[in-house]
């Protein structure tokens, strides 16, 4: 075969595997825009902070020591411990249980029947807020997160290749690790979400609000538990993320990456965030390998959008999304 | 008392239709504009002018511009950033190519350039709404930064990447470069802002106003009526680009004087200004000035509340002010989703009934 498809080929797997991590972050996003209609545009730094709190529980750091030397002049950074990996990884996801609790509580317990773009403000809001809490309370710089995830170029996968092709593809093994987490991620959510009671009751309330408040739903229950559950799934997204290229602010960038996701998938629809996923992570790959050495590189920043914005104007509610039906 | 209808006779149609029907109002306008023309000049200093006027009038500009797009049409804009970088760029090529060309006529066609490309990045706008439409505006956001970036024509071939604005002058004062007076900056901007928001307030009283607000309110109603949506659409598209691009042009060649795209004209900017026109108030001309100055004088109270008066480190600072900005903005939400217009507005109405509680 020759080089020039094996490596595209291995720019487009490269891109799938890219695109796995991609349909996570889009994935927290549909999970509430289906039950509350709130377009959450925090789901990035909700990533951020998860990953910023398991890294400071890992570590033993103290929480906001940087406002309190501040203030009373001390010198304390660390408890001095370090935790293993599943109690941190297990108390971070009890901190985003709190955190929606919380985010119910303070705000979207006040915002009910508020137009759309109000509540999406209100969590841009959110996000800027949580951006300088994160920042406060775990310190700005930038943390390694080592949760014990393989890392570096599957052997396996590359001697394969090589005896099959003559040509050995670079494959990261931590992509491959996401893919398979992202696999049993989605698998679990629907089964939850077929198979439960409060799957159940999800999907009443991601069909008809007043139809599910009136067979005794509680509204308010459903939301913390779905914006509990989009946390464990930033938790896992920043898990992945932080692993790659460490918890830093950039991490919270990846929610503008999950957008064109959205868009070419579809706003309600779980596979469509998954195959949207596969889909953009491909196509920006590959588009970066044929055209982009042509036209001065870093196609990756639009590319996905101006796919996602082409495709919109001939399928407007994404590949997946319900029919817009509109009436007078 | 003195706030009400009562006692001022309206004797032609002239004196129907006038834009303050209250003579209060009338006269409070007149007085905030003989400040802002007569005494602030006189004051301003270089800290007042570059902290404080000059971006509130630069944003107010822009505000205006998404307000009469996502306030007036109901077309959520996520793409500002990008639309002001192309004020910016145009702006910045023509007075380059044309020297001698007055600035004012070179900011204004930045302006014009913008609404092209403004029309360009509406058009998806006729088939998709509401939050598929938002994301789609990040597409020309995040594009045409990258567009600035990678293609060197649009910098000169600059080593650094920037752009640097030469000096002008106007009636032999310089408004842009190093050796402009605070001054000369504070009027360029007002004589813009002031001409520019008269324009967009009778606009929005129009015809086309009306058709921009029938298509918000629901669009296939307006379509049924016989409001063409293709023309509406994009002609708010258009003007609210000119808008955005005058002041990106102005934010570029007064206020900043030298602009890195990614930097000056980022993602954060079209936050920032989507939060002037929420926070003001959406569809509304004083909520734009509202918004922009509750959110250009913030962030400078809070740093020399903390930095200056606490003396904390000023990336602590950075962080609180983060903090800070976000909950005060869903605060705002909760309590007067409508904005600081709607505050304005009710605080309004008791003043015509005072003393009186109905």
């Amino acid at each position: 075969m020759p080089d020039e498809i094996l490596y595209a080929a291995e720019a487009g797997l490269n891109g799938l595997m890219a695109g796995v991590l991609y349909a996570l972050v889009a994935l927290g996003f549909v999970l509430i825009f289906k039950a509350s209609g709130i377009f959450n545009y925090a789901q990035g730094v909700l990533a951020l902070f998860a990953a910023l709190t398991l890294v400071g529980f890992q570590n033993g750091q103290v929480p906001f020591a940087h406002l309190i030397n501040a203030i009373f002049g001390t010198q304390i950074h660390e408890f001095g411990w370090h935790l293993p990996a599943v109690v941190a990884i297990l108390l971070t996801g009890a901190v985003m249980v709190l955190l929606a609790i919380l985010i119910e509580r303070l705000i979207l317990k006040h915002l009910v029947n508020q137009a759309p773009i109000i509540l999406f403000m209100a969590t841009i809001g959110l996000a800027y807020f949580l951006e300088g809490f994160g920042d406060i309370m775990w310190g700005a710089d930038i943390k390694k997160l080592d949760v014990g995830l393989p890392q570096g170029i599957s052997d396996t996968v590359e001697s394969v290749t090589d005896s099959l092709f003559g040509y050995g593809f670079f494959i990261d093994r931590l992509d491959i690790v996401a893919t398979v987490v992202a696999a049993l991620l989605v698998l679990s959510l629907t089964l939850f979400s077929q198979f439960t009671k409060y799957g159940r009751a999800l999907r009443a309330v991601a069909d008809d609000h007043q139809a599910a408040l009136s067979v005794g739903i509680s509204l308010r229950f459903i939301w913390v538990m779905v914006w509990s559950i989009a946390g464990i799934v930033a938790l896992v997204a920043g898990v992945m993320w932080g692993a790659k290229s460490g918890v830093q602010f950039s991490l919270s960038l990846i929610a503008l990456k999950a957008l064109p996701v959205l868009m070419l998938g579809g706003f309600t629809s779980i596979p469509g965030a998954i195959v949207g996923g596969l889909i953009i992570g491909m196509g920006e790959k590959l588009f970066e390998f044929f055209v982009g050495p042509m036209i001065g590189g870093a196609t990756e920043n639009w590319f996905a959008y101006v796919l996602a914005l082409l495709f919109l104007v001939f399928r407007p509610q994404g590949l997946f999304g319900e029919r817009i039906i509109e009436r007078v | 008392m003195f706030y009400r209808e009562a006692g001022d006779f309206k004797t032609r149609y002239v004196d129907d239709s006038q834009t303050f029907p209250i003579r209060f109002d009338r006269w409070r306008y007149y007085a905030v504009l003989a400040v802002a023309f007569g005494v602030v000049p006189f004051l301003i200093n270089d800290y007042w002018a570059n902290a404080v006027f000059v971006p509130f009038l630069i944003y107010a500009i822009a505000a205006i511009g998404l307000n009469i797009l996502t306030g007036y049409c109901g077309q959520v804009s996520l793409g500002t950033g990008g639309f002001m970088a192309v004020g910016a760029y145009a702006c910045y090529k023509l007075m380059t190519a044309f020297p001698e060309v007055s600035i004012l006529i070179h900011v204004l066609l930045a302006g014009g350039i913008t609404a092209l490309v403004g029309v360009l990045f509406g058009l998806p706008s006729l088939r998709i709404k509401g939050f598929y439409l938002a994301v789609a505006t990040l597409a020309a956001q995040f594009f045409l930064v990258w567009l600035f970036n990678k293609v060197p024509w649009f910098y000169n071939y600059s080593a650094s990447g920037q752009i640097n604005a030469p000096e002008r002058t106007i009636f032999g004062q310089a408004v842009t470069g190093a050796a402009t007076t605070p001054a000369a900056k504070y009027l360029f901007c007002l004589v813009i802002l002031f001409s520019l928001a008269w324009l967009a307030r009778n606009l929005t009283r129009g015809t086309i106003g009306r058709k921009w607000m029938a298509i918000r309110d629901m669009d296939i109603a307006a379509e049924i009526i016989g409001v063409n949506p293709l023309t509406t659409k994009l002609s708010a598209f258009a003007v609210s680009s000119f808008y955005i691009g005058v002041a990106g042009a102005l934010f570029f060649a007064v206020y900043l004087g030298a602009a890195e795209v990614g930097e000056a004209f980022g993602i954060q900017k079209s936050f920032l200004v989507l939060f002037m026109v929420i926070i003001g108030g959406l569809g509304s001309i004083f909520g734009s000035f509202a918004g922009a100055a509750f959110l250009v004088l913030m962030p400078v109270l809070l740093k020399n509340l903390l930095v200056g008066t606490l003396g904390w480190p000023t990336d602590l600072a950075a962080h609180i002010e983060l903090m800070i900005v976000g909950g005060l903005i869903v605060l705002f939400l909760i309590v007067e989703p409508h904005g600081l217009a709607q505050l304005w507005r009710v605080a309004k109405e008791k003043l015509r009934l005072w003393p009186f509680p109905h």
